[in-house]
């Protein structure tokens, strides 16, 4: 520890490239993801799940299946000894299905065996007998939540006047590791879940309240986990694990297969939106009118947040007098939708970057130039009402990013075949290939919010260790691949000037740390172990070799509400992100195929805690929204999934991701520790319409859904609708 | 119906006992115990289970254990040399090539078996040799400069 004379700084501390602690065992091959757990005596956990997407559950026959050697337990909705449902906010989701399952996939059988073999074939001898019913999709869904928006003068016209419908495909988080975890029995009659998760605290009620054990029973503990996007938010094989290993009285470990998992988590919500924007002949927005409906598929989830973001950012980042929305979120019989990066502001960001381009092109002014002229600012109004208090750098985003050099047109030099689109498919030699160079920017909310209470707690302890002092920082964060473990131990370093921080294994014995998503764990966690330090740095006299000194502290951001039900006003989120992409592609027009040359990205992130995990969100955010613009897509057919692998389900290659061109800007956040601000979603919200930009620049047609296919390129017929 | 034979993974032989229909990939998981590579599809789509097989990367998801028999594997927990990290796996961590991690044990396979067959690979060599592997979290740019960085390094180590 540095003494007080010749002081020197720890190194480790915030804004240093510093290496995740992780990294090693990861490199290595040591690190235990939930999947390489395992326990002497351990059973395997199996789930029965439906072949439709909406059927009535005549009867279920597992005398077979519990007849065969090696089974342990075969478990129905009749085994569940406490709440029968479960849900983050709402408990509207089975545990195991009784009278109907409504959608493919849901769980109606869990089966524990001694091994997994036994257990799959177990499962494939449990009868459910299934009278089908008919299947609702988009057209009548049942109305979950709808989010109207009135801001400014409803009776308004304007001189210039856009309209168009547009679409997002439904999007999968592909997390490489697939969900799992394991259960284990303990002595007091409760269980410790390891379980690779996003938010532990929320998994622990819910595991709690259907296995019917208390919560200090239900100890959860985060084990390894291959990422997670907003998939990991809902509980999966969670409950499931647990009443397998109450039952079998063993420990029991599911891991779901890649096929399983396009089942059994929650996907980006498809979108259909319909938008009209009237400017006057100058360029200055008059009004945003939007319908926006997103298909929430068979169960709640995080579906009413959803669509409060996709009404609250409907317009994107601009100022506009008057905006009429209407956000709707629908009950179907498709997978269930809930959260994934980008949460609600990604869909609508397609929609409001196309109609932007389509105004610039009608007005006949620059496409970034129009932006410019509208960007939203310190001090405006967002059409929720709400005053932009913190950074709202619209324009400079812009502007540094046209600044950016372009890169140069290999399309027409003589190249290498693998520059050009189609790569070494060698289906072209260049002819009929255009470039096309698109901009967009969008933006959403950091934390949770609405009236949520959104709070970490973090737990600091300092004692000496052979003399030294050593911290040890307890949360209950997850760590999902993003680096949180790497920062808050940079954040000790810094408050405490001591260089040995060991920040554990997160688990629910600390209290709620919330959700590792909406881009808030570095901001909330990261705040909490802050305040937790500065506790401990006032007691650190104290410290002896008998002595530890711990201080336990929450971080809660300030208050928000819910929006009003009729005006859809009110000061709802607690902070807002900002970034801007620039798309360079080129484009096959006689083939359809697409080369995305370049993205470049302009984004405000506060204040870099770690630049290199800094720059890997939003690289790896950009990968996505570069996926969902020309790729991804869960296909359905009549509430069924046709593309459950990743043969059929596409996501971006190394091939496929172009260049990244990168410029971070620093603005503090008045309201956030160090100034940081999150900067996990905003890659993924205006890569997608910077891409589509570029697709239409070159190609010439309206591309008014996502995912592009070839053959949207190489039609004439595509279905925006013209003012 | 199960069969006895010897594997040797990263140097040691390891007698198993296996039906003839189980994967490399499950027979390394679960009876030699080394987790370090992983299952992301059972599909040959991902390459998170990808081993060397003398030298040479393949899936051992939907490779047979049986077809082993005879050959040197290499599994992630073989690639560095006692407690120093192989060049690669350094230059991962540095260049912000690793998230989650569950990609990471494959793409350093397939990225050793290039440079193995390439010690000088270009961009687009690399962008080659890696498209087997999926990577949900990076974006791929600290991996293809990790892969290029330990390149240099090597052929000025053996200049």
């Amino acid at each position: 520890m540095a003494s007080s004379g010749t002081r020197t700084l720890v190194r480790g501390r915030i804004g240093e490239l510093v290496l995740r602690p992780d990294g090693v065992p990861k490199v290595t091959g040591a690190f235990q993801f939930a999947s390489d757990l395992s326990r002497e005596g351990m059973a395997w956990g199996v789930t029965v799940r439906s072949p439709h997407a909406h059927a009535r559950i005549a009867a279920i026959d597992v005398s077979e299946a519990a007849a065969l050697h090696g089974v342990l337990a075969v478990l129905t909705h009749a085994d569940v000894p406490g709440r029968k449902t479960y849900g983050m906010e709402h408990h509207d989701q089975p545990v195991l299905a009784w009278d109907e399952v409504r959608y493919e996939g849901e769980p109606v059988v869990i089966v524990a065996a001694v091994d997994l073999e036994t257990a799959r074939l177990a499962a494939a001898r449990v009868r459910v007998h299934y009278e089908e019913l008919p299947v609702v999709t988009w057209d009548d869904g049942i109305v979950l939540r709808h989010v109207p928006i009135r801001h400014g003068d409803q009776e308004v016209s304007a001189e210039v006047v856009v309209s168009g419908t547009y679409e997002v495909g439904m999007q999968d988080q592909a997390f490489l590791g697939p969900e799992s975890g394991l259960a284990i029995p303990a002595e007091d009659g409760g269980i410790d879940l390891h379980v690779a998760t996003q938010w532990l605290h929320v998994d622990q009620e819910q595991v709690a309240a259907s296995t019917g054990l208390t919560l200090e029973q239900t100890r959860l503990h985060l084990a390894g986990v291959g990422g997670a996007f907003g998939g990991r938010e809902d509980v999966s094989m969670q409950i499931h694990a647990s009443l397998l290993a109450l039952r079998s009285g063993r420990p029991v470990k599911m891991v779901y297969t890649r096929e399983e998992s396009f089942y059994g988590h929650v996907h980006r919500h498809p979108a259909r939106m319909r938008y009209e924007h009237g400017a006057t002949r100058d360029g200055r927005l008059v009004y945003v009118k939007a319908d926006v409906l997103l298909d929430g598929g068979a169960y709640a989830s995080s579906s009413p947040a959803v669509v409060s973001n996709a009404a609250t950012f409907a317009v994107g980042p601009y100022r506009v007098e008057s905006a009429t929305i209407d956000a709707t979120v629908t009950l179907t019989n498709n997978p269930p939708c809930g959260a994934m990066r980008g949460f609600g502001a990604v869909q609508v960001a397609f929609a409001h970057e196309a109609q932007m381009d389509r105004l610039a092109a009608a007005l006949g002014i620059d496409p970034v130039d129009l932006r410019i002229a509208n960007a939203l600012t310190t001090g405006d109004r967002m059409i929720t009402g709400q005053l932009v208090e913190g950074p709202a750098p619209v324009a400079e985003l812009l502007e540094r990013l046209r600044a950016m050099p372009l890169p140069p047109d290999t399309a027409m030099l003589p190249s290498d075949q693998r520059d050009l689109p189609g790569g070494l498919a060698n289906v072209t030699h260049g002819e009929g290939v255009r470039r096309g160079v698109g901009y967009a920017i969008g933006f959403k909310n950091i934390g949770f919010s609405e009236g949520f209470d959104d709070y970490a707690t973090a737990r600091v302890r300092v004692s000496l260790v052979d003399g030294a002092p050593r911290v040890e920082v307890h949360t209950a964060a997850c760590e999902v691949g993003q680096g949180l473990v790497t920062v808050l131990a940079q954040i000790a370093r810094t408050e405490l000037e001591i260089a040995d921080v060991v920040v554990l294994q997160a688990d629910t014995l600390v209290g709620s740390a919330g959700s590792t998503s909406a881009s808030r764990q570095t901001w909330m966690t990261g705040g909490a172990v802050r305040l937790a330090c500065e506790a401990v740095r006032a007691r650190l006299h104290e410290l002896s070799p008998e002595r530890h000194v711990e201080e336990t502290a929450e971080h809660h951001h300030r208050p928000t509400v819910p929006l009003d039900p009729v005006t859809g006003q009110g000061d709802s989120v607690v902070a807002l992100a900002f970034a801007a992409h620039r798309a360079v592609a080129d484009v096959d027009c006689e083939l359809g195929l697409v080369r995305v040359v370049e993205i470049a990205t302009s984004q405000d992130v506060g204040r870099i805690i770690n630049p290199i995990q800094c720059e890997g969100q939003i690289q790896g955010g950009i990968a996505q929204g570069l996926g969902l613009a020309v790729m991804e897509e869960i296909q359905l057919g009549a509430g069924r999934i046709r593309n459950a692998s990743f043969t059929d389900y596409l996501i971006p290659t190394v091939l496929d991701m172009p260049t990244v061109r990168l410029d971070i800007l620093e603005t503090p956040h008045p309201l956030a520790p160090y100034g940081l601000n999150g900067v996990g979603e905003p890659p993924t919200i205006a890569s997608t319409p910077a891409v589509v930009a570029a697709l239409r620049d070159a190609s010439g047609i309206a591309l008014a859904r996502v995912p592009v296919r070839p053959e949207d390129l190489t039609t004439s017929s595509s279905s925006v609708s013209s003012s | 119906m199960k069969y006895s034979t010897t594997l040797n993974v990263n140097g040691i032989d390891y007698p198993v006992e296996i039906e003839a229909e189980r994967s490399l990939l499950s027979v390394v998981r679960t009876e030699i115990g080394l987790t370090g590579p992983k299952e992301g599809c059972d599909d040959s789509e991902c390459g998170a289970c990808m081993m060397l097989l003398d030298g040479k990367a393949v899936n051992s998801c939907s490779y047979l254990a049986l077809q082993a028999q005879g050959h040197k594997i290499t599994t992630i927990e073989g690639l560095s040399e006692g407690d120093d990290l192989h060049p690669l796996q350094a230059n991962f961590l540095e260049q912000g090539g690793v998230q989650c991690g569950f990609c990471t044990p494959g793409m350093l396979i397939s990225a050793s078996a290039l440079l193995q067959a390439n010690p000088s690979p270009t961009e687009d060599e690399v962008r080659i040799a890696l498209s087997g592997n999926l990577c949900r979290c990076t974006g791929y740019d600290g991996i293809v400069k990790a892969v290029l960085i330990t390149a240099g390094e090597l052929a000025a180590q053996g200049a």
